[in-house]
């Protein structure tokens, strides 16, 4: 296990999402009206370029003509064929045990701590005052 | 939203044959120099005027981005499926595509109600795959659309293009104003086998003006998208009851995003049948099954996900594994990406007949 820094806090504002590469993967990264997201920017079911997707909620129905929308902004849709995920678990809605998007543990750190380690920054300038995504591999 | 696109890596080292992209217009008068000087004027005047109430509008709402993957918008603009670069760096360069076979469906002839505009529309079409596609990305082949209503300028159509071999198919939707083995269409068929180009049938968003079900129009979308193999029975069963192989022993179907699992199922019922029923059809000589067997083929996409992938091996051992085509649909929703899509074993013979080797042979792909 190890943690990686992913890029600064100014880079992913809430409502931002960037993709970033950690040890030879894809990761899609999201703020999330203030809560962060690492997720492998590959779909489990199709192989799509899931960062690409929409941000959503949960179409929820008690029984036919009852239709109301919950959870919103914790689902990602896949772009192709929307498949749904819950971005702080992985888990796939309709197939939850089977297909699971690989998420990360993923923070904001101070720079302060970081330049003291043991974090690897490899390839990415730290510096004190700024703040900091750490992805944890 | 267009989300940032990131760009796939190649995963497979096997050249492929895609028998499904959708190429698109930019603007919805790209068709207008391709059209003869009458026929703009009709264009600008009274545009098209399809086979079903809305002329501009799919009769069901699709689930998302208007039917496209939503990672497919060109940065530039335009609509998904209309930018050549686009397609090369997201699909034909990154899964290795050595030919893709073009499925033209917007606005071409196979809609249009009015006769002559129905062949000028088609040839207009016809030739701007050709220009704006092939002549510029030499991977790519086009098939002859055709306004499959009037089968005397179908024919016509058919015969100017064919010997072209950058036309490598002839088209005809899936959603035919009457079941495709009536006698009125047989003149499309006598002149396919005459050119020795292969149908494909492909559904179209619009509807032929029936309802896509035989029981009335869908409620949902995911009705609607299990009907395309409800009319693809319906049509395989018209041609084979109907004696096209018969009077037609060269000529060869697609069917193109219509299912293939149904198959046997559908032969058992047929052949079941006609043990008991042959003296009505006595125009048939074989039994329903080996028509079928005989003169089609079926592409992958939306490819079946059954629980247990061993059933999907079992199906397509009945089929044959020298008739399935591998295809992408691009860049519509249901894009099937050859390296995921495919979640059940298969040797290496298996995998180059499915992706490559069908498709050369059926289509003398060269």
């Amino acid at each position: 296990m190890s943690r990686h820094v992913a890029c600064t806090a100014a880079e992913l504002p809430p409502g931002a999402r960037k993709v970033v590469e950690v040890e030879g993967r894809e990761i899609a990264l999201f703020n999330v009206e203030g809560r962060l997201h690492a997720l492998l920017n590959r779909c489990p079911h199709g192989g799509a370029a899931i960062c690409a997707g929409v941000i959503t909620g949960l179409a929820q129905s008690d029984g036919p003509g009852d239709y109301r929308m919950e959870r919103r902004g914790e689902f990602l849709r896949c772009p192709w064929h929307g498949w749904e995920f819950d971005m702080a678990t992985g888990q796939s809605w309709c197939d939850p045990r089977r297909t699971k998007l690989r998420n990360f543990e993923v923070s904001l750190e101070a720079g302060a701590d970081l330049v003291r380690g043991p974090y690897v920054a490899e390839r990415y300038p730290v510096t004190v005052e700024d703040a900091y995504v750490v992805v944890e591999l | 939203m267009n989300a940032p696109f990131v760009e796939q890596k190649a995963r497979q080292t096997l050249t492929i044959v895609d028998c499904d992209i959708h190429p698109a217009h930019r603007t919805p008068d790209e068709l207008l120099p391709y059209l003869e000087p009458h026929w703009r004027e009709h264009y600008q005047t009274y545009g098209v005027h399809v086979r079903q109430a809305l002329s501009s509008a799919l009769m069901v709402p699709r689930m998302m981005a208007g039917g496209m993957r939503s990672d497919t918008l060109p940065e530039r603009g335009g609509p998904a499926g209309s930018d050549l670069g686009m397609l090369q760096k997201q699909h034909l360069d990154p899964v290795n595509v050595e030919f893709g076979l073009l499925m033209a469906l917007s606005k071409g002839g196979m809609e249009e109600r009015n006769p002559a505009f129905a062949a000028a529309m088609s040839r207009a079409t016809n030739d701007w795959q050709v220009d704006r596609w092939v002549r510029q990305e030499p991977r790519l082949r086009a098939g002859i659309v055709v306004p499959q209503e009037f089968p005397e300028a179908a024919v016509a159509e058919i015969e100017r293009c064919a010997g072209d071999r950058r036309y490598v198919q002839i088209m005809i939707s899936s959603r035919p104003s009457d079941p495709l083995g009536h006698p009125r269409y047989w003149p499309i068929y006598e002149a396919a086998e005459r050119a020795g180009l292969p149908i494909g049938l492909h559904p179209v968003g619009y509807n032929g003006g029936h309802p896509s079900t035989g029981s009335g129009w869908p409620t949902f979308y995911l009705q609607e998208h299990y009907v395309f193999t409800a009319c693809m029975e319906a049509l395989a069963t018209s041609l084979i009851v109907g004696g096209v192989f018969e009077r037609f022993p060269n000529l060869k179907f697609v069917m193109v995003e219509g299912g293939f699992a149904w198959a046997p199922a559908l032969a058992w019922r047929l052949d079941g049948h006609f043990e008991k029923f042959r003296k009505e059809v006595p125009h048939l000589k074989r039994r329903p099954s080996e028509y079928l067997r005989e003169h089609f083929w079926w592409t992958t996409q939306p490819i079946e996900e059954p629980e247990q992938s061993r059933h999907l091996v079992e199906i397509i051992d009945w089929i044959g594994w020298d008739r399935l085509l591998y295809s992408s649909d691009y860049p519509h929703w249901d894009y099937d990406n050859p390296s995921f899509a495919f979640k059940f074993p298969m040797t290496e013979e298996q995998r180059r007949k499915i992706f490559r080797d069908n498709a050369f042979a059926l289509y003398r792909l060269a």
